[in-house]
């Protein structure tokens, strides 16, 4: 595999963001009731997390380095803003419904750690990949999530009926658990532990 | 009135606990919950900023960003609604007050801050923070409300980080599955733990 590849294909099961690093899990559960939400989510976490590495990295060398912090939330909130405008125009249920989650990937940890780790010292077209890369890590987990909350949850997947539910005549009984919030943490700990099953190098000690 | 904020602070501090039921601060959350002494520095350090920059927030956000907020300064500018950049505006002033704390704390109670240690400068990027002031935005908190949710929505934090880092503690003699290690133990305990909070779910004072 060539440098580009590795860098852009190592975030998704070899180093996940959120199942190797513990990054970003803040606002990666609460929108994951649904497959819609976790898409849009997705992408503009995406979006925000290439483009911050990608011109924090090439102004990595402007940057004083006691100052940094401050110059990559800027960056960051910057185009965590557009992202919000664009998502109020052209999507505006879906940005009524991720609500305060959407300001929240300026905190989100893979931004900033990713910016602070990759991009301050790697060229802006790596850089970029490091962010697609990471961005589609984050996307597997939340895509993974929402399919089964919202399939477990309610019987449907993108609001259309997968599974007959009871009230509506069908058998499948939807469990209530999966939609509330302790749904979210099981299934990202089962996702782990098959993930860890998997690649048995990721296993830690405690 | 007194029974509406305390009613306002039950609701924060159990029933909608930030890293419980919206999975705010959920970094920290797992990576800081090893051990019971530091988690109790990061729920304090946490509590602490939350209640200042809650109410900080929500005066920058009544008389500079809101819609017809700087009417006060110029009645013609009823229409300008500077709402958008609420995010920069936030975060900044997080991060300024961060470091004036940390200023302050050091200067007069450096006790406390050689408790907070760390992670006193760590939570500017802490997403329960930034989450605080976000919700006060869209619940329309008045300055008290804010006050009140800032501090309950830290102490709930606390609250939570402090458990889970007594099970974890405890959880180190218990023979895990060597691939549920770690990450994936702490997120079903953190579910159940989730579940355990719901049942506050309906109190009403």
């Amino acid at each position: 595999m060539s440098k580009q590849t590795k860098i852009l294909l190592d975030p998704l099961f070899d180093n996940n963001p959120i199942a190797l690093q513990v990054l970003g899990i803040c606002s990666a559960l609460a929108v994951t009731t649904k497959l819609e939400t976790s898409i849009v989510m997705a992408l503009a976490v995406i979006a925000v997390t290439a483009l911050s590495n990608f011109f924090v990295s090439m102004l990595r060398n402007l940057i004083p380095s006691s100052i940094r912090i401050i110059v990559q939330l800027t960056i960051i909130a910057s185009l965590v803003i557009v992202t919000d405008q664009i998502l109020q125009a052209f999507v505006y249920d879906v940005s009524k419904q991720l609500s305060v989650f959407v300001g929240l990937i300026i905190t989100n940890c893979i931004v900033m750690g990713r910016a602070e780790a990759f991009a301050m010292q790697n060229p802006p077209v790596d850089s970029l990949l490091d962010g697609i890369g990471n961005g589609l890590g984050y996307s597997v987990v939340l895509l993974l999530v929402g399919f089964f909350r919202e399939l477990l949850g309610s019987g449907e997947l993108l609001g259309y009926r997968v599974l007959p539910v009871v009230s509506h005549g069908g058998w499948y009984q939807p469990n209530g658990l999966m939609v509330l919030s302790p749904g979210a943490f099981f299934l990202i700990g089962f996702f782990i532990w098959a993930l860890r099953t998997w690649k048995p190098d990721q296993v830690t000690e405690d | 009135m007194l029974e509406h904020y305390l009613s306002l602070a039950v609701k924060a501090i159990f029933v909608e606990n930030m890293a419980l039921a919206f999975f705010l601060g959920m970094c920290s959350f797992l990576a800081v919950s090893k051990k019971v002494e530091t988690a109790l520095g990061l729920g304090a350090a946490v509590t602490f900023v939350l209640t200042i920059t809650t109410p900080l927030n929500n005066l920058l956000y009544t008389y500079l960003l809101k819609e017809g907020a700087l009417v006060w300064l110029n009645p013609a500018w009823a229409n300008v609604d500077l709402g958008f950049i609420r995010f920069l505006a936030f975060i900044g002033s997080i991060a300024a007050t961060v470091q004036i704390v940390e200023m302050a704390l050091d200067r007069y109670v450096p006790k406390l801050y050689a408790a907070l240690g760390v992670f006193l400068p760590l939570i500017a990027v802490n997403c329960a923070i930034l989450g605080g002031s976000l919700f006060m935005v869209e619940r329309d908190y008045t300055l008290g409300e804010s006050t009140v949710f800032g501090f309950g929505s830290g102490f709930g934090f606390w609250l939570a980080i402090v458990a889970l880092a007594a099970i974890r503690e405890k959880m180190r003699y218990s023979n895990v599955p060597p691939q549920l290690r770690g990450l994936g133990i702490t997120f079903i305990m953190t579910g159940l733990m989730a579940i355990a909070f719901m049942a506050f779910a309906g109190i009403q004072l």
